[in-house]
């Protein structure tokens, strides 16, 4: 195999899903292109190699493009086809660095902050060779407790670890394996929950394209601490690229006898099996799950029993989200002292974040359990576009709640979130500022949460398409007295009585931000207006009569015809024939279009 | 009825329906039980979700094959060979009882060397089922510690239909399944009170409680309770009168709610056989095909004008309760024969219902502690000798009421008409789940006829690709006996080469076809194999 | 036997027993409208929700099972509170058309909404909408009344084994239907419509034919096959209007399409209500006396002249145990013959 230290020259091309999407095939075959044209001539070619690699993280700026000549690391942004020419050209063959498309300093201070654990070799190695997997210290671990330690001592070092559940719930993971390996059984199973649903989360995808071996490998070591002999990673359909990555990483572990009959003639058999979901964000749920690999519609049923006690056809199975298991390998290779040296005293170790939202640097992040808030904000994610002001930072996805400016130095772990009425959740991380309006991020939130609910139970189905009525009778202008009131009140019996975690954690985006935006719920009841101008239906534009030069930008743009007036004269908006599209704030050169 | 009667002193349900439900083996034979008795069929269902192994030995792939750990299709008439095949498993591997066997049975070995010659081998020549799925039932039965076996005509509508009960019989006994809860043999009875009709002795050779009416001391019980001289002599078979009155013997004929023309094989000749008497009286609720035969028809009434009881496959007798009047002049067929007999010079009054069953419990023991009030919502299972006995939900707990229960050898006998280049198809018949027998009362109901509209011939894709028919075209299907035209139903039911109709359209009535052929020992006629020829309608 | 209070009352209960089924053993009332105590519990509807204490929580005590000491209590404000919530949210989701509904007075959800005094409803909002009817013969689908209880899916699947419907769609557009909302076909078993809590699933038989209020309901026993299955007639004005089946019975409740639905033969304007004697190949109407007087005549000249083996009777297997022992009772003692047989070989 192509070692990538021994060569003179090595390109990286970022080939997530983000790289894909912003044209990284193309940039990787110009430069393939490219250098085969002139290593004939230059003689360099057998010299270089071109790795894909996974998610590096930094995904607002890609195509991020690595080039190591002699050691000697540049990295590029924002890359398309045609700057590779002159890449090649002035690095690759003169030597010089294209410098005014290197990364800048956020790039750095993006990576600085960061602790890599799970995405340590992400992005650094390629995920679709199991050597380069290995060349880094994979597999160790595997062989390491199934030829060296007891399943016991396996558990005793991942609970000292301290690794909680990283899909949302945060429950002790060598517990949960403790629990399941004290349970008598004939057989036993364990999953691996990849149904990642949340909008705008996208940790378990970068993790399972850009190593999959890791989370094999964590399987596996959790499959041998508990006796199970059959896997399953249960994984939407339509992470294509995550499923094919997958699919040929645990061809080669078989291959190499990381996975399948007597592995490493340790006697200890275990094979993964995938399992496509259909993209129901109720999958998520592991009962729900269970039923669905089951070959049952994706229902939740009541707990318990657990799926520790009864899961997967009604063995006792252990349910690990994909980071947990990427986790393991790390957590046995380091020593549980070391993962435990990261973090705060009840949530040790490192959390993977999807940060995204109103932010600069938006990517995959990777922060050590209590970090602050701020830090995240200001420091990696580089602060808010447009130098605007933060209003709040959304966590948990549709399950999670707003976290308002005003506690921005908080902590990050799972205790400090709750007491804040927010949650790690499965790690997604929406900035929001003064241009969002926060009744309209329930209404999203409640959107999402409403559509995807499954109709077992009668609060989530009924109750949470009447909390989505009511908000959008709110962003309407259509809100009532006593509205928040009865959101507060529906909400909170929504949160006690419905069936399974989706309907019981639904309202959290309404409470939290009644809890601390209350007044821009009473400015759409009362005032019929909004605060941000977001919601369309409370808008009005208005031609501010001392900036109109009467250009007529605004009456060519105006679809409805609503705007009238001469040329070099002050025009006029009809608010009756308004649509209020906001066309003509956008087409005014001069701000003269007031909007409120 | 006649053939477990012979081998263990009784012949009915060995257990209960509830007791289903905790079956760990069954083998169902014969019975399309989903269709014919869809209850029975959700207790099977319930014991399958329970982890019990289901054995379907049937022809057709019917609904419960969905539900069974086996599935053996054997070739229409051949379940004694089968039977026997497995019996020689089960012997050649000592799945046997040798205890039950020594204790409580006669004549095992003269029927252990009659099965040397059933290897598994032989039985697949026979049946046509592999050798490998007759040794895997015979493991699935013999090692299971509550099994039992439920059948129905299937069974026993052959000429040797009292062989294959005795068959069964031998399974249960070689094994020692009988005489504990939820292990048996159990006939399922087709008709809500036909367990009743043979309880009250509407049989040709016994009086109510199957005692014999040519033993004396029998008779002179039942003269003395009715205070007239009662004939000593075995009377007539059903299908013996139908003979009897085509040869002129019988001259008259009282039939009470029975519709033989569609309900008895070879159509053609029981409609002539009633044409030939001089008098019929038929006693019905509705104009059936034979009472448009009948010189007085008499209007009667259904179970929901009457009281009484019903005594169900289980032995169980249950109160049937008036729930609305009689039509028109229409009355209760109690009633009516009461006034006759008294007519006809035999005071015969009762003041209400009940009275009838002190009287059939003084002369018959074990419904003597039944009374209307005991029965309650879930009825009592004879024997139920005392008014505080509990009933008796599964037989032979503590032996057999003829002693010990004796093995009866069996030999293989093929059915009587079998296919050839003239007729090359095996009919078969029976029922489908939403019509009733011969019809009367289920096409009067509109839903169930806008979903089982007409006759139809089930006939598999094979043969019907080499008789080039397309699903729903009509067909003439005949035999030596007559011919009816129905629509195809193409369907993965049939085996090839057998093909199966239901009985309960007058206007196909499957009976023009079958054969009136007779077990010898029971009477029964072969109406589950008989030869036939499909063409298509119109072509000749 | 584990030992827990219910409002603080002791109760003692087999291990494995779940909150509800003890409660309803020391007869302390929880409401629900997705429990049936012969399928898999389901906690769907989540009214049988009850306060333990140590759990923060309600749990719904059709699916929690009795621990030690346990201590629950089953109507503290708060918990009846949320059921009133709960009960709101269907109600806001439900046609209120009890005027015209066939299983008011009869239906648990009216039943409910009656006790919880549930008039005013805080919620509204959309309803659904389905146009189209299930042209099945048998059973009217009204789905616009389905509260997705899951009873019908489940009884279909656990108990008969058909699994013809099932629900689909996520949400409120959640519904309840056979493949591709095709028309119902299946067993017709109606075992959906018996354990269906609102007017959802009803039968297309029982249209305008009276309500419960008016209804006399007499046990009896099927007149079909074998299973000797008990029924129950609805009768109203001389007239069977329905069929079910109570718990109770052998049969659990559980009945065939013939059983549920083949009751209306009964009432069939085929019926023979009148004896009739046929003269030259045609029947004509006649009185009792007149064809019974026939009969006395007939029977007895040949009796006569034949003896009496030349008589055949054929009792029937669907007439009662009373009536078949009278009819061998006049074949043996009056005409004084053993041919009579009924038809248990067929």
């Amino acid at each position: 195999m192509r070692d990538p230290v021994k060569s003179n020259l090595t390109i990286r091309v970022c080939m997530g899903t983000g790289g894909i999407a912003a044209g990284g095939v193309e940039v990787m075959a110009v430069f393939a292109d490219r250098l085969a044209g002139r290593g004939i001539r230059a003689d360099i070619r057998k010299h270089c190699s071109i790795h894909k690699v996974g998610c590096r993280g930094l995904c607002a700026k890609d195509v991020l493009v690595d080039v190591i000549l002699n050691g000697d690391k540049t990295t590029y942004q924002f890359i398309k086809p045609d700057m590779v020419e002159r890449i090649i050209e002035e690095h690759v063959v003169g030597g010089n660095p294209v410098l005014e498309w290197a990364v800048g300093e956020d790039y750095h201070q993006f990576h600085d902050k960061q602790v890599k654990v799970v995405l340590s070799d992400c992005g650094n190695i390629n995920p679709e060779e199991i050597d380069s997997y290995i060349s880094v210290g994979g597999y160790n671990a595997l062989e390491r407790v199934i030829k060296k330690m007891t399943p016991a001592e396996t558990i005793a070092l991942i609970k000292k670890s301290g690794l909680r559940g990283r899909g949302g719930a945060g429950f002790p993971t060598g517990v949960k394996w403790e629990i399941c390996r004290s349970v008598e059984a004939s057989r036993k199973y364990i999953i691996c929950n990849a149904d990642e649903g949340d909008p705008g989360a996208f940790m378990d995808r970068s993790v399972i394209e850009g190593n999959p071996h890791a989370v094999i490998e964590g399987m596996t070591v959790g499959a041998s601490a508990i006796g199970a002999d059959k896997g399953y990673v249960y994984i939407r359909a339509e992470y294509p690229l995550a499923v094919e990555r997958l699919k040929n990483a645990l061809k080669q572990a078989r291959e190499r006898s990381f996975l399948g009959k007597n592995i490493l003639g340790s006697g200890f058999s275990f094979d993964i099996r995938i399992k496509l979901g259909a993209g129901a964000f109720v999958c998520g749920e592991e009962t729900a799950l269970i039923a669905s690999i089951e070959g049952l519609r994706g229902m939740p049923r009541a707990k318990p029993p657990f799926p520790v006690h009864k899961g997967l056809w009604g063995q006792p199975t252990v349910i690990n989200n994909v980071e947990t298991l990427a986790n393991i390998p790390y957590i046995i290779r380091n020593g549980a002292e070391w993962y435990a040296s990261y973090g705060t005293e009840k949530s040790k170790g490192t959390k993977v974040f999807a940060l995204t939202g109103k932010i600069r640097n938006s990517g995959l992040i990777e922060v050590p359990m209590g970090i602050p808030l701020r830090e995240i904000i200001y420091d990696i994610g580089g602060g808010i576009e447009n130098n605007r002001k933060i209003k709040a930072v959304q966590t948990g996805g549709p399950s999670g709640g707003c976290i308002p400016a005003e506690l921005l130095d908080i902590t990050v772990d799972f205790e400090s979130l709750a007491r804040v009425g927010s949650i790690v959740g499965s790690g997604g991380m929406v900035v929001l500022d003064e241009t969002d309006c926060m009744v309209n991020i329930a209404k999203f939130f409640l959107q999402f949460t409403q559509s995807e609910s499954c109709g077992k139970c009668v609060p989530c189905r009924i109750g949470t398409k009447r909390l989505l009525e009511i908000l959008e009778r709110v962003t309407e202008g259509k809100g009532r007295l006593g509205d928040i009131e009865l959101l507060e009140s529906l909400a909170n019996d929504i949160k006690a009585t419905s069936l399974c975690g989706l309907g019981q954690t639904a309202p959290n985006p309404v409470l939290s931000t009644i809890k601390y935006f209350r007044d821009e719920f009473e400015a759409h009841i009362t005032k019929k207006k909004c605060p941000a101008g977001v919601c369309r239906d409370l808008l009005s534009f208005v031609v501010l009569k001392d900036f109109c030069k009467g250009c007529g930008a605004c009456k060519r743009v105006c679809p409805a015809g609503a705007v009238t007036g001469e040329r070099k004269q002050v025009h006029v908006i009809d608010p009756e024939v308004c649509v209020k599209c906001g066309a003509c704030y956008d087409a005014c050169k001069f701000k003269a279009i007031g909007k409120g | 009825m006649a053939g477990l009667a012979t081998v263990f002193g009784s012949g009915a349900m060995t257990n209960s329906i509830p007791e289903i439900e905790n079956n760990d083996a069954l083998l169902v034979i014969g019975s399309n039980t989903t269709e014919t008795h869809p209850i029975v069929a959700l207790r099977m269902k319930k014991a399958f979700r329970k982890g019990a192994q289901i054995i379907v030995a049937d022809p057709r792939k019917i609904d419960l094959v969905r539900f069974s750990a086996l599935w053996l299709r054997h070739k229409p008439g051949t379940d004694v060979a089968l039977l026997n095949g497995v019996m020689h498993v089960l012997l050649k591997e000592k799945l046997i009882d040798r205890d039950f066997i020594s204790e409580r049975t006669e004549g095992f070995e003269a029927f252990r060397k009659s099965i040397d010659s059933f290897t598994p081998e032989a039985a697949q020549r026979i049946t046509g089922v592999p050798k490998k799925d007759i040794i895997k039932a015979a493991h699935i039965y013999g090692k299971a510690e509550r099994p039992a076996v439920f059948y129905t005509m299937g069974i026993t509508q052959h000429t040797h239909g009292t062989q294959n009960v005795f068959a069964i019989a031998n399974l249960a006994l070689m094994t020692g399944n009988l005489g504990r809860e939820s292990t048996g043999v159990n006939p399922l009875r087709g008709q809500n009170n036909v367990q009743g009709s043979t309880d009250m002795g509407c049989i040709p050779n016994q009086f109510p409680g199957y005692q014999r009416v040519d033993m004396p001391s029998i008779r002179e019980k039942f003269e003395s309770a009715w205070g007239v001289r009662l004939p000593d002599r075995p009377g007539l078979t059903a299908t013996e009168m139908a003979d009897a009155a085509h040869e002129g013997d019988l001259k008259a004929l009282y039939i009470m709610g029975e519709n033989p023309v569609i309900s008895d094989p070879d159509t053609n000749h029981t409609r002539k056989a009633l044409q030939h008497l001089d008098f019929l009286v038929v006693q019905d609720i509705f104009m059936t095909e034979t009472a448009e035969l009948a010189d007085v028809v008499l209007p009667a009434s259904c179970f929901a004008e009457k009281e009484g009881t019903f005594t169900n496959t289980e032995r169980r007798l249950q109160r049937v309760r008036r729930a609305v009047a009689a039509p028109g002049q229409a009355r209760e067929d109690s009633e009516i024969i009461m006034e006759l007999s008294t007519r006809m010079g035999f005071d015969m009054k009762y003041r209400f219902m009940e009275e009838i069953l002190r009287e059939i419990g003084r002369l018959w023991p074990a419904v003597a502690g039944i009374t209307y009030e005991r029965l309650g919502m879930r009825g009592l299972q004879w024997p139920c000798p005392t008014h505080d006995h509990p009933g008796t939900p599964y037989l032979f707990k503590g032996g057999f009421p003829r002693g010990k229960a004796s093995f009866t050898p069996v030999e293989y006998e093929p059915s009587r008409e079998l296919p050839d280049n003239e007729y090359p198809f095996v009919l078969t018949t029976g029922r489908q789940l939403f019509q009733y027998h011969t019809g009367s009362m289920t096409r009067k109901v509109a839903e169930l006829n806008a979903v089982a509209p007409t006759a139809y011939v089930e006939i598999n894709a094979r043969d019907a690709a080499s008789l080039r028919v397309a699903d729903g075209d009509m067909l003439t299907v005949s035999s030596r006996r007559g011919s009816i035209s129905l629509q195809a139903l193409i369907s993965e039911r049939p085996a090839d080469g057998v093909v199966f109709i239901p009985f309960h359209y007058r206007e196909a009535a499957a009976n023009v076809l079958t054969n009136p052929a007779r077990d010898p020992i029971c009477n029964i006629p072969e109406l589950k194999v008989c030869a036939v020829r499909i063409e298509k309608a119109g072509a000749g | 036997m584990i030992h827990l209070t219910i409002n603080g009352l002791p109760v003692s209960v087999p291990e494995g027993t779940t909150i509800l089924d003890a409660a309803r053993s020391a007869d302390i009332p929880i409401p629900t409208l997705c429990h049936h105590p012969k399928l898999t519990p389901y906690g769907g509807c989540r009214l049988c929700i009850v306060e333990v204490k140590g759990i923060n929580r309600p749990v719904t005590s059709c699916t929690t099972p009795v621990a030690a000491d346990m201590e629950v209590a089953t109507t503290t404000p708060a918990i009846e509170g949320m059921r009133k919530t709960i009960l709101e949210l269907i109600l806001s989701d439900h046609p209120n058309d009890c005027m015209v509904c066939e299983k008011a007075g009869d239906c648990a959800l009216q039943e409910l909404a009656y006790f919880y005094g549930v008039r005013e409803n805080r919620f509204d909002g959309e309803r659904r909408c389905y146009a189209g009817k299930d042209r099945n013969p048998f059973i009217d689908r009204d789905m616009e009344k389905c509260i997705l209880c899951g009873k019908c899916v489940r009884v279909c699947e656990e108990v008969q084994g058909v699994g013809a419907i099932d629900i689909a769609y996520r949400g409120f557009n959640a519904k309840i239907c056979p493949p591709f909302e095709k028309d119902l076909s299946c067993e017709f078993c109606g075992q959906c419509v018996s354990v269906c809590p609102t007017g959802a699933l009803t039968g297309k038989a029982w249209t305008q034919r009276g309500r419960q209020k008016d209804i006399k309901e007499v046990d009896t026993i099927c007149p079909y096959c074998g299973c000797g299955c008990g029924i129950t007639l609805h009768v109203r004005r001389n007239e069977i209007v329905r069929v079910s089946s109570r718990e109770e019975t052998i049969n659990e409740g559980w009945l065939c399409p013939k059983g549920r639905f083949g009751y209306t033969f009964v009432n069939s304007p085929e019926r023979l209500h009148v004896p009739l004697i046929k003269e030259k190949g045609v029947f004509r109407e006649a009185g009792w006396d007149e064809a019974m007087s026939l009969i006395v005549s007939k029977l007895g000249k040949i009796k006569k002249k034949y003896g009496p083996d030349a008589i055949g009777g054929l009792a029937s297997a669907r007439c009662t145990n009373e009536e078949n022992y009278l009819f061998q009772k006049f074949m043996r003692a009056v005409i004084g013959t053993n041919n009579i047989d009924h038809c248990a070989r067929l």
